[in-house]
């Protein structure tokens, strides 16, 4: 007997009679007919080897939730781990907006049908904007370590010179990443140095920075609060040196610590970045991350974004709010290998969110914010170092994370989170393979979702974990 | 009182709430949100905690955010919201080559709810988040099959970032085997601006071939410009047109008869699934944007996934880190040496993959094979009911069939009546159909518009769509004003200046609107 056809909730016109209906209407009573103009030899004539379908809706629901429940999580277990990507309190407006339908499933309509979507977005660059104390952003990017990369490129256009200097302690991952996009054909041409600091405070050598900077530097790079968790105490100097050098100052911070710590451009940065993740966002298995550049309202800067700018502006209707691109051309979108780097589709739910954010949080929230943070870290870092054997790393204040060595008791780091484990902590980053001169360190991150009693049970834990 | 079933929402009016900005709602003192407080036993003992911030860091005046309850807050954005035409509203067949399909509700249920996901970290210890990574695991593997390659990476954020890997792909390969002669790709002016863009930031030259009279790459073009200095072709097939090029494989074998790699730009794959592979075709590498093909929404702009495939022998140059199985456990593997490092930070967008894992698990082979046929045939349905309004024009290829999408032309009804595309473009709307996507730059194809009529649209959503069209025809032809100064029903009304290129009426942030004005 003939199998009966499948129809497919999501594909409408997989009804037999329908599609025999469409089918005969376009003149094909096959529907591999439809493909006449693909080549037989290089149509595939094979059935794809996939899993057999699960057709039910809740069978799927229930098969993804198994899948799913495989994963531990950072709800019914205590996370210290940050390094990029840090457990911060999501209000529930922030899930609420992002879970809107329009939102959610929108895309590149113009700014009249999609009037929303153009302010949401006009919004989150001028609460951004309000935050980083500088006037020009673009829609978002990637993540972070796409925002600290294409800084470097503007710099690079701005002054054509060939190289960067970085901090030795900057984030691997967001190395990585910078050192990919910085290289050319057929050898890199812009040359990445790596500056030194002191392995006491983490912070900056000056002494290599000096050595290392002429008129050839296109951009002194810094991220605040660093990888480590430090805060760059001398980022002002360090600013002034790269800008009495001719060089971009670009500084890599964390949004969230703006309510407390000072705005990068206000002790020199010509160029902020970062990642947003931590304004509103959840972990996500590391899916909401979102990257910014913030500059200076000055065209040498403007002109040099490689991404969509949402200008605002009026309509034909008087008193109403309308919105335009801003220097089209210099994307790729509108000058293709001509435009500056490239664009293309990257987080705007993200940074809706992040907007959401900051219109909920206001001045107080973020100030209020921060405070909380540091004083939880400090508070752990505190209680950490009391304990025999272990050792808080840097010597350098910090925003909300800090190096933790064990190097005092024997036991490796892997030894001591599987320990934490027991206790349901995922204790802090394992650092010993990307900076081997702090020996068995970790990285822990401390923020507001974490109470009292949380960093009572990971010092307790971590007493035990040094002691059996 | 009957009503008459009909087409046409000619009694539509989109949401207009005439909303202010955030920053004109605030008043001071408000809350949105309280925060947690450090309590007293932690505050006690480390006191302010700002104080270890050395004063010239410290922040000395307060972000200008504004000061907003968390009702109004919400109701804003709500408005926002209803000021927006996402394919949950609208027919997303306007947005032709970003194939906007229904996106199941279930997915994104899991995917923005389950702890699983939404509470895991990514530098969780591989054994306690295994789920996660048997999710990039199983969908790299639903990959190849559909593809034919040997290997895929995940983690590029969006489409022109898959691009973008495989152009730093190629790079790493040509550098590794010590040839640093080849400093030139090669694109096609139909192929997506990315394939022309990103090369260039891997510090390629490019060269763009223009099509011949038929719409297709000009292959004794291509040919011509191919030599021991091309490292690779980058192309889209079918084009933005939607037309398949039959002869791709000679363009394949041209470029790798020099030694150059062929990278395929699989945006537009719905219609092929199951019917048309890279493998076959020749690629060495190619991407598929898992938010268009593989049901994942747009969110706006993202966040997304350029999911990139390559065969075998250029596996070692793919990002790091690697998600592997090794028979029992799944694990992340970043020993490869010659990898060309990473292009996100941890491995991808998590939420897209999900959601992939989801669509691909819910219709198997035989499901995915049944959504590109019914895109296909939806779209030559849809294409013949279009080429009877009067003032359309299809471009190129004429009695050829096309695959998920067409690029037609309203150059005949701006000679007959001067309404051209942006204006048609401008009144859809007012019938509560989201904008359509005429055309990347440059307009090779005049008053161009791009439809793509997928799979989720039944055959009544794609005859509502004609019949919009066929009265804005009308309309041009009867009262070319009204179009002219359309929309009318929208959320808001033509902006005053569409482009801004001018310094002084630049305003992309609410600040330096209020410094233009002179109120800051």
């Amino acid at each position: 007997m003939h199998k009966k056809p499948i129809v497919y909730p999501y594909i409408p016109n997989s009804v037999p009679e329908i599609k025999e209906a469409m089918m005969k209407e376009v003149g094909v009573t096959d529907p591999m007919q439809l493909y006449e103009e693909i080549p037989e030899h290089l149509k595939y004539h094979k059935e794809m080897q996939l899993p057999k379908p699960i057709l039910d809706e809740y069978s799927i629901r229930r098969h993804t939730e198994e899948l799913l429940g495989k994963n531990k999580t950072c709800g019914e277990h205590l996370s210290f781990l940050g390094a990029g990507c840090a457990q911060h309190f999501v209000p529930a407006v922030c899930d609420e907006i992002n879970g809107r339908g329009e939102f959610l499933t929108a895309y590149v309509g113009e700014s009249m049908g999609d009037h929303g979507k153009w302010q949401a977005l006009f919004e989150y660059c001028s609460l951004m904007g309000e935050l980083m104390d500088m006037d020009i952003l673009s829609i978002p990017m990637y993540d972070g370590g796409q925002a600290a990369a294409s800084s470097l490129r503007m710099a690079n256009r701005i002054n054509d010179r060939k190289k960067v200097l970085v901090p030795a302690t900057m984030s691997p991952d967001i190395f990585l990443i910078v050192q990919n996009y910085l290289n050319s054909v057929p050898a890199p041409e812009i040359q990445i140095v790596k500056i030194g600091f002191d392995a006491n405070t983490g912070l900056m050598d000056l002494n290599d920075l000096k050595n290392n900077l002429s008129t050839d530097v296109s951009a002194v790079f810094i991220e605040n609060p660093s990888y480590l968790g430090f805060i760059e105490t001398q980022a002002e100097e360090i600013g002034k040196l790269a800008r009495e050098a001719g060089a971009e100052f670009v500084v890599y911070t964390d949004p969230i610590s703006l309510g407390v710590m000072e705005a990068p451009a206000n002790y020199g940065a010509t160029i902020a970045c970062g990642d947003f993740h931590t304004l509103g966002l959840h972990l996500g298995a590391g899916g909401c991350q979102g990257g910014f550049i913030a500059t200076h309202d000055d065209m040498k800067y403007i002109s040099e974004f490689k991404d969509l700018m949402f200008g605002l502006t009026d309509t034909m209707q008087e008193g109403e709010w309308g919105f335009g691109e801003v220097l089209f051309d210099r994307t790729s979108y509108g000058s293709r290998d001509k435009g500056k780097e490239f664009t293309g589709t990257s987080t705007g739910l993200w940074a809706i969110t992040a907007g959401v954010y900051l219109s909920l949080m206001g001045p107080q929230g973020m100030q209020e914010v921060g405070t909380t943070i540091m004083q939880n870290c400090q508070y752990a870092a505190k209680k950490i170092s009391e304990l025999p054997g272990l050792k808080v790393q840097l010597s350098s204040p910090g925003f909300k994370e800090f190096v933790v060595n064990f190097d005092m008791t024997g036991k490796s780091v892997a030894q001591i989170n599987k320990h934490l484990l027991e206790f349901k902590i995922f204790g802090g980053k394992d650092l010993s393979i990307e900076f081997p001169q702090f020996g068995q360190s970790a990285l822990y991150c401390v923020t507001e979702v974490h109470q009292h009693k949380d960093l009572d049970k990971l010092v307790y834990a971590l007493q035990g974990a040094v002691s059996c | 009182m009957a009503r008459q079933k009909k087409l046409l929402r000619d009694n539509y009016h989109q949401a207009r709430w005439d909303e202010p900005m955030i920053f004109e709602m605030s008043v001071p003192g408000e809350r949105g949100v309280l925060v947690p407080l450090a309590c007293e036993n932690i505050v006690s003992q480390v006191g302010d905690g700002v104080s270890a911030i050395p004063a010239n860091l410290r922040r000395k005046k307060a972000p200008a955010l504004p000061e907003v309850n968390q009702m109004r807050v919400n109701r804003h954005y709500y408005h926002l919201s209803q000021e927006t035409l996402g394919t949950d509203v609208t027919l997303g067949i306007s947005e032709g080559t970003c194939t906007m399909k229904y996106s199941p509700k279930v997915q994104e249920h899991m995917a923005a709810r389950h702890p699983g996901i939404v509470d895991v970290h990514p530098l969780q210890e591989p054994d306690t988040m295994q789920g996660i990574l048997e999710l990039y695991y199983k969908v790299e593997q639903f990959l190849k099959e559909i593809s034919g390659m040997d290997a895929f990476s995940l983690q590029p954020g969006g489409g022109a970032h898959g691009v973008f890997t495989n152009a730093s792909i190629i790079r790493a390969y040509h550098r590794a085997r010590g040839d640093n002669n080849r400093t030139e790709i090669i694109t096609t002016m139909f192929s997506h601006p990315c394939d022309a863009a990103t090369p260039n930031t891997a510090g390629f030259k490019v060269i763009t071939l223009m099509p011949d009279e038929s719409g297709y790459p000009d292959l004794e073009a291509m040919k011509a410009a191919l030599s021991d200095k091309t490292a690779g072709i980058m192309i889209t097939n079918p084009e933005d047109t939607g037309i398949y090029n039959p002869r791709i494989e000679e363009y394949v074998k041209a470029a790798h008869a020099v030694g150059a790699l062929c990278s395929y730009d699989q945006a537009n794959a719905n219609g092929m699934m199951g019917i048309h592979r890279a493998r076959e075709a020749g690629f060495d590498l190619c991407h598929f944007n898992l938010h268009k093909t593989f049901s994942a929404p747009h969110g706006c702009m993202g966040p997304a996934t350029g999911a990139i495939g390559v065969k075998e022998f250029l596996k070692p140059f793919l990002p790091v880190p690697r998600v592997e199985f090794d028979g029992q456990k799944y694990l992340l593997n970043s020993n490869y040496p010659e990898s060309v490092g990473k292009v996100r930070t941890f491995f991808g967008n998590t939420n897209v993959i999900l959601k992939t894992y989801m669509w691909i698990m819910q219709h198997g082979a035989e499901g995915l094979k049944e959504a590109a046929i019914c895109s296909v045939l939806n779209n030559q349905y849809f294409m013949k009911k279009i080429a009877e309004i009067p003032g359309v024009v299809i471009w190129y290829a004429k009695g050829k069939r096309r695959l998920e999408q067409v690029r037609y032309s309203w150059e005949k009804l701006k000679q007959d009546t001067g309404v051209g595309t942006d204006d048609v473009n401008k009144r859809i709307v007012d019938f509560g159909i989201e904008h359509y996507w005429t055309s990347h730059h440059p307009w090779v194809v005049p008053e161009p518009f791009t439809l793509e009529p997928c799979e989720s649209y039944n055959k009544e959503d794609l005859d509502e769509y004609v019949a919009v069209l066929k009265q804005i025809s009308k309309e041009a032809y009867d009262d070319p004003n009204l179009v002219k100064s359309a929309p009318h029903k929208a959320a808001s009304h033509r902006p005053t200046h569409e482009a801004i290129d001018e310094a002084e009426l630049i305003a992309v942030t609410w600040r330096q609107y209020l410094k233009k004005k002179g109120k800051k």
